[in-house]
């Protein structure tokens, strides 16, 4: 059985780090479930955070491979209870006079918001772990869903603690935003 | 590396273009030989290159650059250089690059690219070469601006040559070496995410003392890595303190004197009958700079079944990749024996605590001596172990080997006395037909004045051997002994015993007329074409003759055609996926080893 672990690789902000990472995990034999990128505080670092399907095993392989790139500075594994992950989804539900109000209100229960209304149709943005994103599909699948745009799961520990502190001091040219 | 001044005679801070700084960034590394061939893209760089210091060899075929490159840093355990243009001068380093990367040997292979404004247009000899060679390089680089050649080739032969050896790519677009730019060799290196671990952790290594300690029949599996971490003396040391048997594999002969007593020879796949039974039957395995290749363990569930595990290696991915380890040690090879050797005195000073193995030593010992690696003379014919027995004993192990892959590769490692670290080049883990001519010639280059053999199949030789043109003009006579039985030999031993003698593709036709082949290409025109001596052999009477003719010639390459028996198979033998228990030693013949067990 395997088991969704979330990564937070912290890399260095370089051209081709993607795609080494990418690459990787392709050669490996891993699937990636999830994957985002962004900035950090740090203008010389990137997080990616990668969801994948596997067993500890497999994982600790992974995570020394992960380790070996050059650009790669930091693997953090996250696990669900002490951090906060989140995704974001923007979906196109179809409406009409009737159904207008239902979609509101569900809109509404699931602590997500109105983006974009047409006469015939609403965009909502809904940000949650996937549990909440899904069970809100859910709910609105009867209406008509006509369009899903789904990012990738980011997440962060909970807690004082940071994990690109101690990176920090080891790149070159770096300081806090 | 040197910080020496360079010699293109440019000052510190003078404005210099891309192909400078990049000839001088080269020599400030320590570079003292590249193998190459110009080309469009990396054409700037040929102009300084010709003024330099360097020595550049223009080889025939851009995947000799890269062997040649290999060859040369496997003896001298500095970084080897190749060169190529973009496009298919690039590609054509691939198997070598990959090659590099799964022996681990530290390469700098520097390509030339389209400029960058045309770089993703599908230009003229456009190749994404560091896309294509991601996955079989250490690191690699696309250099744009000529600003930063002298940063990335320092940082390239830093990562190439430290922790875990392997290749660096460096693509440079044509426009980054015209345009001009100042030269600043970078004091110190910023690389924050490679910090290889070469200090092994105190605790580990005590962990692995007391397992020691604990064991019965322990054994030391010793890997490429040992004679990369220039580790044999301590190896050495280790064996004669605790009288551990050892074996080596395919990448570490050599690391471990043949001559000693405590050798049991190469384990797995054409390993020993008694350095295969002794990891069987071990229960304690102590791994240096191995890496539980599939060649050795066989079926990984039955191999060692009773053994525990210390794995000692520099790349800690390599841990517990294959086989769990009880006891994991990251840390360089020589780092790890020498801390492994002082633990093992103080542990036995303080706990009074003496090892002895005798009981395990006398066993596997008895299985050496009982199961040598041995062959049958043909009726008639030469034997192609007789062949290689005789240039080891003839030219020494002062004399360096290098084999390219199949049964020839199989019988230099059985029948050549190994004796010295790196006296031994092959392709281990790639496998790559065709590694040994321009391995040879980088070898060559690296010991000018020494005696290089090549140990070389019929099938291996034609895929590189334009390559002794390149030896014959730049006067690097290596020796190269065609094993020639006129067939892909290691093929057609499998289609021998696992294909109903079904002898599909594997004819070379290399062969004289008597066995009805048309000996295309005759080995002896051949070698005379490209300026070297040419002999032929196929009696063993002459066999002795030949060989000293060979050892007398210094001047050019001589290539000699050992005309052999080709039904000789490679044994011992595990088949592929059977459990390391069912070594064959001859067909369908089991050794009993049970019966020798105390």
């Amino acid at each position: 059985m395997t088991t969704q672990h979330t990564l937070s690789v912290l890399v260095e902000n370089t051209p081709g780090v993607l795609a080494r990472v990418s690459s990787l995990f392709m050669r490996r034999g891993f699937n990636i479930e999830s994957l985002a990128v962004g900035p950090t505080e740090i203008p010389e670092i990137s997080r990616m955070t990668i969801v994948v399907n596997v067993d500890d095993l497999p994982l600790e392989q992974v995570t020394k491979q992960l380790n070996k790139l050059v650009n790669v500075l930091k693997i953090v594994e996250l696990e669900s209870s002490s951090a906060v992950e989140r995704e974001l989804m923007l979906i196109k539900v179809k409406t009409d006079p009737q159904t207008r109000g239902q979609v509101l209100e569900t809109v509404q229960l699931f602590r997500a918001k109105v983006v974009d209304v047409a006469h015939d149709a609403v965009t909502i943005e809904a940000t949650g772990n996937s549990a909440k994103l899904n069970a809100m599909l859910n709910v609105l699948e009867p209406f008509g869903i006509r369009e899903i745009a789904q990012s990738g799961r980011v997440a962060i520990g909970r807690g004082a603690r940071s994990i690109t502190d101690r990176t920090l001091r080891t790149v070159p040219g770096a300081q806090s935003a | 590396m040197t910080t020496e001044p360079a010699t293109t005679g440019i000052s510190s801070d003078a404005t210099l273009t891309g192909a400078q700084s990049l000839v001088r960034a080269l020599e400030q590394a320590g570079v003292e030989v590249i193998f190459g061939i110009p080309g469009g893209a990396i054409l700037p760089a040929y102009d300084p290159l010709f003024d330099s210091s360097i020595r550049h060899i223009l080889v025939r075929h851009e995947q000799g650059a890269g062997h040649a490159a290999q060859g040369y840093a496997m003896v001298t355990g500095r970084v080897g250089v190749c060169m190529a243009t973009s496009g298919p001068g690039a590609t054509n380093l691939v198997t070598a690059i990959a090659d590099a990367y799964m022996d681990s040997v530290p390469i700098v292979a520097i390509t030339g690219q389209v400029s960058s404004a045309v770089i993703g247009s599908d230009a003229f000899q456009e190749a994404d070469i560091r896309g294509i060679t991601l996955p079989i390089t250490k690191h690699s680089y696309l250099v744009t601006d000529p600003a930063e050649i002298p940063r990335v080739i320092a940082e390239a032969f830093h990562i190439a040559s430290t922790g875990r050896p392997g290749p660096v790519l460096v693509d440079i677009a044509k426009d980054a070496l015209v345009n001009t730019t100042e030269y600043h060799w970078p004091h110190e290196l910023a690389l924050p995410g490679y910090r290889p671990t070469t200090k092994p952790h105190g605790k580990q290594v005590r962990e692995a003392a007391r397992l020691i300690a604990a064991s019965q029949r322990p054994v030391l599996y010793v890997g490429g890595g040992v004679i990369k971490a220039d580790a044999a003396d301590e190896l050495r040391q280790l064996a004669d303190l605790t009288g551990i048997p050892v074996v080596t594999t395919l990448m570490a002969r050599g690391a471990f004197p043949d001559s000693h007593e405590l050798h049991l020879g190469m384990p797995g796949m054409h390993g020993t009958v008694a350095a295969v039974a002794a990891l069987q039957k071990s229960d304690l395995l102590i791994s240096l700079g191995a890496r539980f290749d599939d060649r050795v363990t066989g079926q990984l569930a039955s191999f060692a079944p009773e053994a525990k595990v210390i794995h000692a290696d520099i790349d800690p991915a390599e841990i517990s990749k294959n086989r769990t380890a009880d006891v994991p040690i990251v840390g360089d090879c020589r780092e790890v024996i020498t801390d492994l050797i002082a633990t093992l005195v103080k542990q036995a000073d303080e706990d009074d605590l003496t090892l002895d193995f005798t009981p395990w030593k006398n066993q596997v010992l008895g299985l050496k001596a009982k199961f040598p690696v041995s062959y049958d003379r043909p009726a008639e014919g030469l034997a192609p172990q007789t062949v290689i027995e005789r240039i080891s004993q003839i030219a020494g192990p002062a004399a360096t080997y290098v084999a390219g892959v199949g049964q020839h590769q199989m019988w230099a490692t059985h029948y050549v006395d190994f004796e010295r670290p790196r006296q031994w080049l092959n392709s281990g883990g790639a496998g790559t037909m065709g590694y040994a001519v321009p391995a040879a010639m980088g070898a060559q280059v690296g010991l000018p004045g020494q005696v290089v053999w090549t140990i070389d199949g019929d099938g291996c030789f034609q895929m590189t051997n334009q390559e002794l043109a390149t030896c014959a003009i730049e006067g690097i006579p290596i020796k190269v002994a065609v094993i020639n039985n006129s067939s892909l030999g290691m093929v057609r031993q499998w289609q021998t015993l696992l294909y109903d003698e079904r002898y599909s593709n594997t004819d070379l036709n290399t062969g004289p007329e008597s066995i009805g082949a048309l000996r295309i290409p005759d080995f002896v025109k051949l070698a005379e074409a490209y300026g070297c001596v040419g002999l032929r052999c196929e009696t063993e009477a002459d066999l002795d003759a030949t060989i000293e003719k060979a050892m007398a010639i210094n001047d050019r390459p001589v290539v000699i055609d050992f005309v052999v028996e080709r039904d000789a198979m490679v044994w011992p033998m595990i088949h592929g996926g059977a459990s390391n228990d069912d070594i064959q030693i001859a067909r369908d013949l089991a050794p009993d080893w049970d019966e020798e067990e105390l």
